[in-house]
């Protein structure tokens, strides 16, 4: 018996030893597994992360007068000349773009919150590019929607006719702030407000904060598969991978309830993000869906780096407009009884 | 000489146990060393999520059925022996008050029930997962629960443009732990499901201190002289998903609260 108690002890002091041991391996894969070789820097190099992906970190605005398609009258012309795009520029500025440009709500008089901030500064109008349209090509617009297209938008609006004040179901996704069109992927300019996208890289991950509605997307960049096909989104599924200096994201599991000019839940977006300068990214996005359009489509969009802050867009915490227009239109809907009676 | 080898043995046996205790303990065994990010700091990069019940009630507190009857026991109040350091919420006593009135309406004023923003630091316990992004000038908290999130600047202090529902965050590290102060929250959200509130004048101070390979240790000092008469704490541990698949999902919870919001202005049929 006196014997067995000091090997109990020995037994426990070994088994202490073994469980220190067996803590250390475990921590010392952990921290290995953070080095990764850079990829090669070619023509003008961006700045790297600590873990050598190209940086695309910052505060970006996607304001620009551009507009996504071209203007009629302009035909296969792609680019404006430098003489041409201070011209239009200059009629920006007035107030005056006709066709050539998204002034959004930067219209004149139009004095919400920092007009320098917000791009609502008339004199702060501009163009981000020479690209006389957002989309890309000879064609510069978006193609003709298939028939079959046609006729299941065709549907959708006419089972809404006559039904828009019925519930909020009725009402557009914005009015909701369940999706606005901005934060919509692909993401494009829209009015000059909620153009902030603050993008955060860590380990494996690029993330975007898009102001508007302070929409969220934390894009796995390791090259991992889609969700499975029966998990559809709102905003779709976003997985991305690096080819060289560009971050590549390929988007689909989409809904039919988030239509984009039309589209179905067939839609399927790549997106492209590159650095061209210490101030500006290109967003390029390839739009495709063979149930809307015949072939795809791209766009580009010159985003400008900026100091922000962005702020918070709780669009839902003071939704008051839902409720006001369904007690509108309900107060409508009692003095029409009352009429017909 | 047998007694003697006796008192050796009972020695190293109590020896042994404390050794065993203290490393068992984690109080007493030595800190945790995080691995590190590229530039060196402390990688808390990962999915985290709280395994608690205190989005149901920071305080300790026994099991209770819960507000729905058709939903049985899925939606019962679980038990819990709460996570605010001695169990106390130093509530001034118009707060006090103010507290069981939210409690006894819990179901109709808690801001959970909206999809409304859950402000800081009930983002950090909701029974969902978030994810940390962590760069080298900014970490970027991505909450799963209304696609919440949050900004920390590491870089000098800035100040806040307004008041939110996220708040205002600034970062520091000291040491392995991630110091985050938040101010600018504004008086919409609350702690919990029982009805925990703050003002304006709230002032979190958040810690985040590795404390294995898969936890994190998240402490959060509140302090809101309007409500509280001195500063309280709560603390619990984060736990990382580990499943290799393992995601932040969409989870915009605005068309789950509509009918709840909205349902009686909709058309009759």
């Amino acid at each position: 018996m006196s014997h067995r108690l000091p090997a109990l002890a020995v037994a426990l002091a070994v088994m202490i030893v073994v469980a220190v041991l067996a803590q250390l391996p475990a921590t010392a894969q952990t921290s290995s597994s953070a080095a990764k070789a850079p990829a090669a820097a070619k023509g003008w190099t961006p700045p790297r992360t600590p873990d050598g992906k190209p940086d695309l970190q910052g505060i970006w605005s996607d304001n620009t007068l551009t507009p996504l398609e071209r203007p009629k009258g302009l035909g296969a012309k792609e680019f404006y000349t430098d003489q041409e795009l201070a011209e239009n520029s200059k009629k920006a500025r007035e107030g005056n773009v006709g066709e050539e440009g998204e002034l959004g709500a930067a219209r004149p008089n139009a004095v919400r919150y920092d007009l320098e901030l917000y791009g609502f500064d008339p004199s702060k109008l501009r163009y981000t590019s020479k690209r006389t349209s957002l989309i890309v090509g000879p064609e510069g617009v978006v193609p003709p929607m298939l028939p079959s297209a046609r006729e299941r938008n065709a549907e959708i609006a006419a089972k809404n006719k006559g039904h828009e004040f019925d519930s909020y179901l009725n009402r557009p996704l914005s009015e909701r702030c369940i999706l606005m069109g901005q934060e919509q992927i692909p993401m494009r300019p829209g009015a000059n407000e909620g153009n902030l996208l603050q993008i955060v890289q860590g380990q494996g991950y690029m993330s975007l904060l898009h102001e508007i509605d302070h929409s969220t997307r934390v894009i796995p960049t390791d090259g991992r598969p889609h969700v499975p096909q029966n998990i559809r989104l709102w905003q779709g599924d976003s997985v991305g991978h690096w080819e060289g200096d560009t971050l590549v994201v390929d988007t689909t599991n989409f809904t039919n309830r988030t239509p984009f000019r039309g589209s179905s839940e067939k839609l399927h977006i790549i997106e492209r993000f590159t650095r061209t300068a210490d101030n500006n990214m290109v967003y390029q996005f390839t739009v495709e869906d063979p149930t809307t359009w015949a072939k795809p489509w791209t766009a580009e969009v010159t985003w400008t780096k900026t100091k922000g802050p962005v702020y918070e867009w709780a669009c839902h915490e003071g939704n008051t407009m839902i409720t006001t227009i369904l007690r509108g239109a309900r107060v409508a809907d009692a003095e029409a009884a009352k009429k017909g009676k | 000489m047998q007694k003697q080898f006796k008192n050796v043995v009972v020695a190293s046996m109590a020896a042994a146990i404390v050794l065993l205790a203290a490393m068992l303990g984690g109080a007493q065994a030595p800190a945790y060393r995080a691995p590190r990010t590229g530039d060196g700091k402390p990688n808390l990069n990962g999915i985290w999520q709280a395994l608690n019940e205190a989005n149901w009630d920071l305080q300790g507190h026994a099991a209770a059925q819960g507000p729905v009857a058709a939903l049985g026991a899925a939606f019962s109040l679980p038990p819990s022996l709460g996570v605010v350091e001695g169990d106390e919420i130093p509530y001034l006593p118009a707060a006090a008050a103010k507290k069981k009135e939210n409690q006894a309406n819990w179901v109709k004023l808690d801001p959970e029930m909206k999809c409304y923003l859950p402000g800081v630091p009930r983002a950090a316990y909701l029974p969902y997962p978030f994810q940390i992004v962590q760069g080298p000038q900014n970490i970027m908290m991505a909450y799963q629960y209304a696609g919440a999130v949050r900004i920390i600047n590491m870089g000098s202090p800035t100040k806040s443009p307004g008041d939110s529902w996220m708040g205002w965050s600034n970062g520091r590290w000291e040491g392995e732990t991630l110091v985050v102060d938040v101010t600018s929250l504004n008086d919409q959200t609350w702690f919990d499901r029982a009805g925990n509130f703050h003002s304006d004048a709230l002032h979190v101070v958040e810690r985040y201190t590795p404390r294995s390979a898969d936890t994190l240790m998240y402490e959060a000092t509140i302090e809101d002289p309007k409500v509280f008469s001195r500063p309280w704490k709560i603390s619990m541990p984060l736990y990382r998903r580990v499943e290799k698949n393992a995601r932040i999902l969409e989870y915009k919870c605005v068309e789950f609260a509509e009918e709840l919001l909205y349902g009686p202005l909709s058309k009759k049929p």
